[in-house]
């Protein structure tokens, strides 16, 4: 007689090993399975298709009544186990108990609930089965859904909903999506993919409760910073835990799963387990390839055959249409790993490569993932790559062609992106005209005036000269920013105006740079033309900052720091003078009278930073920001307060400029001077804006030098008024701000665009009036005094050790 | 080895670098991706500049004083500079950073 077989849960994994055993052998058990699902086994992963309308349940379903009826499988459906008894080898379902041979536990996994505030009102589900792929098919048009959760699943769910007309938000915790599978270039393409479809994702974003309308159905979902997001449905997606209750209540060894060995035999010997709900070897799974090993494991070890299960590199792919993506190995953690980046705008392709030694360890693919399996072979079987290491990341098609493109960023670009912004022209209309004969720079600019103003523009025409006109065009060489691009700074500049670059992956992936996240040439540069140009969209990144600006101080060159607070227009006070004189006793540090007419506070320790600006602050000042690419410092003379000679209030004006301009990030240091006469006792015409007063008014001087060059200021205009004189410097510091490269101080980026379009610019009172504007915009994000927020105890933590291996040691 | 749990990875900014002051000197962490870290001496083999402070990319460290740039994989200096800086086991536990105690110095790691 048959032995008898008992099967809980009629999953991905317990369907495939039922389809060997009865394969290899129909009549060895007489089996019953139960489903806590009021139905039999279908493919779960394709519930997304279903969601998404590409298929419908009935196409997904892999085996219907007729199948189990023909193999004599007793099928008790929509049927929990609530117990199973080791010992009398029985198991109680809800409608009564059975006896058992052997018995296989195959319960998979529950969607983890985060217990937020509301997570048990209606109309919040996790994403499991077929009932949770109905509630949210059931959304469609018009109606609006939040998913929590920017893994495979969320994604997944939120992309179905989409495509049914559903409005989706994301909300990801983690700085990019899919974070354990992609890196953030990847993440970044991911998101552009989906945003593309109309999904809105929210990453770094934390949830804070679940609003309720007056029904106890969810209303909304609040966020820390207080966002709401409103919601008919919210699908919780943050990850799995294995259902282990049954085995643990059973008495067989469960860790985080159930504990199998390498025949998928429990803790005891007649029990065995697969799937998601088990753990072997430490590690428990969330992918359907390994369970499929598992299942024809556990089938032969039922037939009393030998077979182990050995776990393999998984790969992984996102089941949503037009997001090509594929991961699999490692990609972090590690010592002694190699990159290789290929990125193609054009196609918006990136891949990435992360060898150790000479084996492929990880692959990361976006947009072209044609080689994933190749790739996914090459570190399944670690075989040597040494040989093919210089064209392993083109794939196994490779027959020693096509190397990188410089020329991809460019050729990548819309018709409709700008190129010259001076005059908007767009890429469109310089190909037409060098299709209509302009074959050199000067015709372009004859005929479309592209690059005939500041000239910045220059290197972008030229490339889709060449783009256009081939091997007919010699590209003259420009300085590219760095070994990580052939871009020069102008073209990055440009590029990210003309495609609204709004972040670093943006640039890296769409100008193509070859390495993962730039250098310290790059980044830097980089990370101020996000900022100029994007003040409210692009987040400053401290960590692509020198060190001065990242810790809001100056390194010395014994490692310690000096310390400079802001004298508006060099004017103090006793209590300033006395908060200052008790800092440099309590931290022992060296007072310096500097150029700028301030105070500098030399020698302090970097773990004394916080407490001495908290210090400073408490006196009423600010930084002094001695350290950074931005405004230093305004130069004054006392003016006509005090001097017999003053025409104007120099000092006023020097003060008023100085609280405007404070806190600005500019693409090198700015230094401004005020002269109460043309006596200039304020050396205002070698600053970068320097003002003279004069009877009639206000003499503006822009681009001098007093550094390793020195040159006198050139002569932008003379204006009657003290308010006109703010608009211009303001106007002039905006337009070095969104032109000039990063580390060209005024004199240089003039020089290069030239006086005379700098005037005609500032000229016109709109643009005049725009630029200002656009200043005053990025100083309501930037001028905030660093100091303050650093001073607070959770931000100055980060400038102490991490931790102190020595204590120990000396005790 | 012994290991040594010396914080959270968060404690780190990404890109960014954290000291841990050792028996043989100031250990710089690296954390160089989301769930990536290095440890390395902290001094520049050139003027001692802080390396900690300096600008991270890729698995690389710029020193902040003369932009020597270091591979924290090998700790050798790239480019035509020459010099090397010390690197130390450490590895990540879930969110937990775990340096090798025997290697900074630390005889027993009660
Ligand atoms: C929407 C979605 C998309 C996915 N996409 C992919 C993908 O693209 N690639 C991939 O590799 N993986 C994917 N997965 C994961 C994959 O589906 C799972 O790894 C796989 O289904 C796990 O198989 P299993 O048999 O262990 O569990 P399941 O398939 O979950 O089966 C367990 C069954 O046991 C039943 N059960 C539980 N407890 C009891 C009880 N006490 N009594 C009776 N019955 C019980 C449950 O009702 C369930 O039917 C996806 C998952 C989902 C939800
Ligand atoms: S001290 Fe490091 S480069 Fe000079």
């Amino acid at each position: 007689m048959a032995k008898k077989l008992i099967v809980i849960g009629a999953g991905m994994a317990s369907g495939r090993m039922l389809e060997h055993l009865i394969d290899a052998n129909p009549d060895a058990y007489d089996i019953t399975l139960f489903n806590a699902e009021p139905r039999g086994n279908y493919n779960r992963l394709m519930l997304s298709p279903v969601l998404s309308g590409e298929k419908t349940y009935e196409e997904i379903v892999t085996h219907d009544a007729a199948w189990y009826e023909e193999r004599g499988v007793t099928c008790r459906f929509g049927e929990k186990v609530v117990a199973i008894d080791t010992e009398k080898k029985v198991v109680t379902g809800e409608k009564g108990a059975l006896p058992y041979d052997k018995l296989v536990i195959a319960t998979g996994s529950n969607p983890f609930i985060i217990p937020l505030p509301g997570h048990d009102l209606q109309g919040v589900i996790p994403y499991r089965d077929l009932e949770d792929t109905e509630a949210m098919m059931a959304l469609g048009a018009g109606k609006r859904a939040v998913v929590i959760g920017g893994g495979l699943l969320g994604l997944e769910a939120a992309a179905g909903m989409a495509a049914r007309g559903t409005e989706v938000d994301v909300v990801h915790i983690m700085g990019h999506l899919m974070e354990r599978q992609l890196d953030e270039a990847a993440g970044y393409l991911l998101r552009r993919s989906l945003t593309e479809k109309g999904i809105r994702v929210h990453c770094k974003a934390n949830s804070k409760q679940i609003l309720s309308d007056a029904n106890g159905h969810v209303r909304a979902l609040q966020l820390d910073d207080g966002t709401e997001l409103p919601c008919d449905l919210l699908v919780m997606a943050v990850g799995i835990r294995p259902s282990t209750a049954l085995g643990k209540e059973a008495g067989l060894e469960v860790n985080r799963g159930i504990v199998v060995d390498d025949h998928m035999v429990t803790s005891n010997p007649d029990v065995l387990a697969l799937g998601e709900c088990v753990e072997h070897a430490g590690a428990i799974f969330g992918l359907v390839a390994p369970l499929y090993d598992q299942a024809k494991v556990l089938a032969k070890t039922l037939l009393g055959e030998e077979a182990r299960f050995v776990q393999k590199e998984v790969a992984t792919k996102l089941k949503v249409t037009g997001c090509d993506l594929f991961s699999a190995g490692d990609f972090a953690e590690g010592e002694g790993r190699e990159d290789i980046v290929f990125r193609d705008p054009a196609r918006g392709v990136y891949k990435r490569l992360i060898l150790e030694g000479n084996r492929l360890i990880g692959a990361v693919m976006y947009g072209d993932t044609a080689d994933g399996a190749w790739f996914h072979g090459l570190i399944k079987d670690a075989t040597e790559v040494e040989e093919m290491r210089e064209t392993l990341i083109f794939g196994p098609a490779y027959q020693g062609g096509a190397a990188a493109d410089p020329m991809a960023a460019v050729a990548a670009l819309p018709r409709d992106a700008e190129i010259c912004g001076c005059n908007g022209v767009c890429k469109g209309q310089i190909e037409d005209a060098i299709n209509a004969g302009a074959g050199d720079l000067g015709a372009v600019r004859a005929t479309t005036k592209a690059s005939a103003s500041c000239g910045t523009c220059t290197g972008l025409v030229e490339q889709i000269l060449g783009a256009t006109l081939g091997d007919d065009f010699v590209i003259p060489a420009a300085q590219s920013v760095c070994g990580c691009t052939d871009l020069s700074h102008e073209d990055v500049r440009r590029l990210i105006k003309s495609q609204e670059l709004k972040s670093q992956e943006a640039v890296w992936q769409e100008l193509g740079w070859t390495t993962r996240n730039g250098c310290h040439v790059c980044r830097p540069a980089v990370n101020f033309y996000l900022l100029a140009d994007w003040p409210l969209d692009y987040v400053d990144d401290p960590q692509s900052r020198f060190v001065n600006e990242r810790n809001h101080a100056n390194i010395q060159k014994d490692g310690t720091y000096s310390v400079m607070p802001r004298m508006w227009g060099g004017m103090t006070t006793p209590q300033e003078l006395m908060a200052i004189a008790q800092a440099a006793e309590k931290y022992a540090a060296t007072e310096k009278v500097t150029g700028g007419q301030r105070i500098d506070l030399l020698g302090v320790k970097k773990e004394d930073l916080p407490a001495i600006w908290h210090d400073l602050n408490e006196a009423g000042m600010v930084s002094g920001h001695a350290y950074t690419k931005g405004l230093r410092t305004v130069k004054t003379c006392v003016g006509s307060e005090w001097c017999r000679f003053g025409t104007q209030d120099s000092t006023g004006l020097g003060i008023a400029l100085e609280r405007r301009l404070w806190g600005s990030w500019t693409p090198h240091k700015v230094k401004l001077g005020v002269s109460g006469c043309p006596r200039n006792c304020a050396e205002a015409t070698c600053k970068d804006v320097g003002i003279v007063c004069v009877d009639s008014g206000f003499q503006i001087g822009v681009a001098g030098a007093a550094g390793m060059d020195v040159k006198e200021t050139e002569r932008l205009v003379d204006v009657p008024t003290e308010q006109e004189a703010i608009e211009w410097t303001v106007a002039f510091v905006q337009l070095y701000r969104e032109h000039a490269k990063y580390l060209d101080r005024p004199y240089k980026w003039v020089a290069k665009v030239g006086l005379d379009w700098v005037k005609e610019t500032l000229a016109d009172a709109a643009e005049r009036q725009a630029l200002v504007e656009r200043f005053d915009l990025s100083q309501s994000v930037y001028q905030k005094d660093p100091w303050a927020e650093r001073a607070k105890p959770e931000v100055a933590r980060r400038f102490h050790p991490l931790a102190d291996l020595t204590l120990e040691a000396a005790e | 080895m012994s290991w040594i749990d010396i914080g959270h990875i968060d404690d780190i900014p990404l890109r960014g670098a954290r000291l841990v002051k050792t028996p043989v000197g100031c250990v710089a962490i690296f954390r160089t991706a989301e769930a990536e870290v290095f440890a390395a001496s902290n001094a520049c083999p050139h003027k001692a500049g802080p390396l900690s402070e300096g600008i991270v990319h890729g698995q690389k460290v710029t020193c902040p004083l003369h932009n020597w740039v270091f591979d924290l994989n090998t700790g050798e200096a790239q480019g035509a500079d020459e010099g090397r800086i010390a690197t130390y086991p450490v590895r990540l536990d879930g969110d937990r950073i775990l340096l090798d105690g025997h290697a900074v110095g630390k005889r027993s790691a009660a």
